[in-house]
């Protein structure tokens, strides 16, 4: 079976322990988690994970189906690429003496539509917002000029569909 | 969360006590409704033990050999009495000897609740004296699990941990409390919990999923029910026995749902599975619709997947969305309690019988019988059979017994030749098949039901996996019958070394004490017999005891348990011998 990207969403109760109990269902299952990012969700009080896997769609059907049944879980999902917005962002920290001499450090800059974070003599710090293969396409343009440091964030990504996580509080209430 | 009656809520909250964390502890527990729980004392939980001291009168509490005795005794009582079992240890060593318990009622769904210990929440993640991150190490196999730092959270987490450990699909939570909370003091006020936004116990039941099944059911030429535990967890025995009767579908049984239907109900054929009857594994392969009843198509029922039912339409019963698909695809699921799916689906099915398709499960049964059955209950040779002995037992004690059996050769032979006559008869260690579990169970078991006969059924291997718990029957005086099917070896491995491993007997063979002296040691009645009169005359003699006791029985040694599918093979090529 073919294995495919899926961003698996769980809107839970902001409870401590609950990330343990998550990634034990991948663990279990032997499923490399490739970036997970857990935050506040639209809703006050509720968390939102954003986990993105490979696996085939029958494996992550029941994945969903075992993240839905834990007790603080409110609702997980899971969506392809083509279902979901979705981006990361990443920071490289440069030497600031490069800035100055290297002109062509100034166009990769400006034409990967990316950011100056911060500047100070030793060093400067790029943010770069986007999908995996745009960041590392400027991961590689930069590398020959030397990268000090580099740091990709896990993905974040909202759904083209409609969640209703509210409704089913809601529902749940009555 | 809803409140208690509108008076109580009032006089509480007019004399709001100031009590300690532990007090409030034990307090939550008699608003529990608990009389009785389990456990082993020790550093980090002796302010509670202090408070089960004072409140002795209200709260039983259970001191058993070890903390994995404590854990098994309060599953057996769960699943004896219907009620949630508590189990109570201290803090390091204390509760990672309750994880075997907890992992065994996870799998297969016994609602307990566990109580640990912990070190003061100042020393959490310094290493302390008997510190272990508890949380952690049980969240895989709880169904939740938490960690009380503070006295004036214990009422709210207990009410949740005992409604989360019975609705739904039941299990094991376990509450971790830090020695500060259990010193700490609060304001003392309980409210049982009703409801938990982010669960839903049981799901709503789908309507047309239930008409889809009677209409694929009343349709059907060749059908067949298999039942699990989830029928006696639902209290749906009646709603079951109504579907079975109206539809006129033959049944047979997973290793957990056992007794759930009578075993001489004509349309009981046995139970499915890798050392289940022959019938219902090989023509779980003929019908033309399968029909799941709360049970989860476990592999020891499946056999291989890919041979399995696949000519059949696959009905799927079940409370637990997530078990739906996960092992065998259905066509129709229809998900809530079965008391209520099964109530539901009734007035849609049409009166049937299928006198032809009943034929071959019979057919079958005499080509089992004649090969196998016959042997293991009327044997020729000079040396006892374990199925005699389950056959006499079920004599003495008409099928009313509530029968708990360990894991290995004598937990398939009790399941197998055990009759039963009412529900909640039959409890053993299925999914995670603990040995050592049979004992402190039947332990739990006879006093969640004071009044039934209770015999524990167990090996000589996995008797001294937990021998030390004949102390608490010792202390508590409870009348558990012990039946020891002594074959001086690890049997069930024996028979795959013999089978599939040319007869390399690696570490099976026993030498065993004198169990004899053992019992009596610990002032049990006990016996040891190895001739078929003795034999009849010592089960006999333990059925009318009133008080404990301990029966030796020297089995034939190298005895097989068949019918057998082997790993990995079709639930239809099951073998005879």
């Amino acid at each position: 079976m073919e294995n495919i990207l899926y961003t698996i969403s769980v809107y839970t109760e902001n409870n401590l322990g609950l990330l343990n109990r998550i990634a034990t269902i991948f663990l279990k299952r032997h499923i490399n988690i490739e970036s997970l990012t857990v935050s506040n969700s639209e809703i006050e009080h509720v968390s939102r994970f954003i986990i993105v896997a490979y696996m085939p769609e029958e494996q992550v059907k029941k994945i969903v189906t075992q993240i839905d049944k834990q007790v603080e879980v409110i609702k997980a999902y899971y969506h392809t690429n083509e279902e979901s917005i979705f981006l990361q962002s990443a920071l490289f920290k440069i030497k600031s003496s490069l800035l100055f001499d290297m002109r062509q450090i100034q166009n990769i800059i400006k034409k990967s539509n990316s950011q100056i974070v911060t500047v100070n003599r030793d060093f400067f710090v790029i943010e770069k917002s986007g999908r995996k293969e745009e960041i590392e396409d400027l991961y590689n343009e930069l590398l020959p000029y030397g990268i000090m440091q580099f740091v990709r964030s896990g993905r974040i990504s909202v759904s083209k569909d409609e969640m209703r996580i509210s409704d089913i509080l809601k529902k749940q209430l009555n | 969360m809803k409140t208690m009656s509108k008076t109580k809520e009032v006089s509480q909250k007019d004399k709001k006590l100031k009590i300690s964390g532990a007090e409030a502890l034990v307090r939550c527990l008699i608003a529990e409704g608990v009389d009785l729980i389990y456990g082993y004392p020790g550093g980090a939980i002796m302010p509670v033990y202090d408070e089960f001291y004072k409140f002795s009168d209200e709260l039983h509490h259970v001191l058993t050999r070890h903390e994995q005795g404590a854990i098994h005794a309060a599953q057996g009582y769960a699943r004896s009495s219907g009620k949630v079992g508590v189990a109570i240890a201290t803090s390091g060593p204390g509760a990672t000897n309750l994880v075997t318990g907890i992992a065994d009622a996870q799998i297969d769904s016994t609602p307990v609740v566990c109580i640990t210990g912990q070190v003061g929440s100042h020393l959490l993640g310094s290493d302390a004296f008997q510190e272990t991150d508890i949380i952690s190490i049980s969240t895989p196999v709880t169904k939740w699990n938490y960690q009380i730092t503070k006295a004036a959270e214990i009422p709210g987490i207990l009410a949740k941990a005992f409604y989360i450990a019975r609705s739904g699909r039941p299990g094991p939570v376990l509450i971790d409390i830090t020695k500060d909370a259990q010193f700490g003091e609060m304001e003392f006020e309980y409210t049982p919990c009703s409801h938990i936004r982010s669960y839903v116990p049981i799901p709503a039941m789908d309507v047309s999923q239930v008409m889809a099944a009677a209409q694929l059911i009343n349709s059907a030429k060749k059908p067949f029910v298999v039942w699990g535990q989830g029928v006696i967890l639902g209290k749906a025995e009646k709603e079951f026995l109504a579907f079975i009767e109206k539809s006129g579908i033959p049944t047979a049984s997973t290793l957990l749902g056992l007794s759930a239907m009578s075993t001489e109900h004509p349309l009981n054929m046995g139970m499915v599975g890798m050392h289940g009857n022959y019938a219902p594994n090989v023509l779980t392969n003929e019908c033309d619709v399968l029909i799941g009843v709360g049970m989860r198509f476990d592999d020891r029922v499946t056999g291989s997947l890919h041979t399995y039912a696949k000519q059949a339409k696959v009905i799927h019963f079940e409370i637990d969305p997530a078990e739906v698909n996960k092992n065998v695809k259905s066509d129709v699921a229809v998900i809530g309690n079965a008391k209520e799916t099964l109530a539901a689906l009734l007035p849609h099915l049409k009166t049937k019988t299928y006198p032809e398709w009943i034929e071959k499960f019979k057919a079958l049964y005499k080509i089992e019988f004649d090969e196998v059955i016959n042997g293991q209950l009327n044997p020729t040779s000079e040396g006892l059979t374990m199925a005699e002995v389950i056959k006499l037992l079920n004599v003495e004690t008409k099928g009313e017994a509530i029968i708990v059996s360990d894991v290995g050769q004598h937990q398939m032979i009790a399941s197998r030749y055990s009759s039963f006559k009412r529900s909640n008869s039959k409890i053993t260690s299925g999914g995670l098949g603990t040995m050592g579990f049979a004992l402190p169970a039947a332990i739990g078991a006879k006093m969640g039901a004071p009044e039934r006969e209770v015999v524990a059924i167990v090996g000589d291997g996995s008797f001294q996996m937990t021998i030390q718990e004949l102390g608490t029957i010792m202390q508590t005086s409870a009348a558990v019958k012990i039946v020891v099917l002594n074959n001086d070896f690890l049997g069930m491995v024996r028979q795959w070394q013999e089978l599939f491993f040319d007869k390399r007997y690696a570490y099976t063979v026993m030498t065993n004490p004198d169990f004899v002296k053992i019992g009596e040691g610990y002032r049990i009645q006990s016996k040891r017999v190895s001739k078929r009169d003795e034999l009849v005359r010592a089960i006999k003699e333990m059925i009318a005891s009133k008080d404990a006791y301990l029966l030796d029985v020297s089995v034939t040694k190298e005895d097989n348990v068949f019918p057998m599918i082997p790993t990995g093979a079709s639930v239809s090529e099951i073998r005879l011998k």
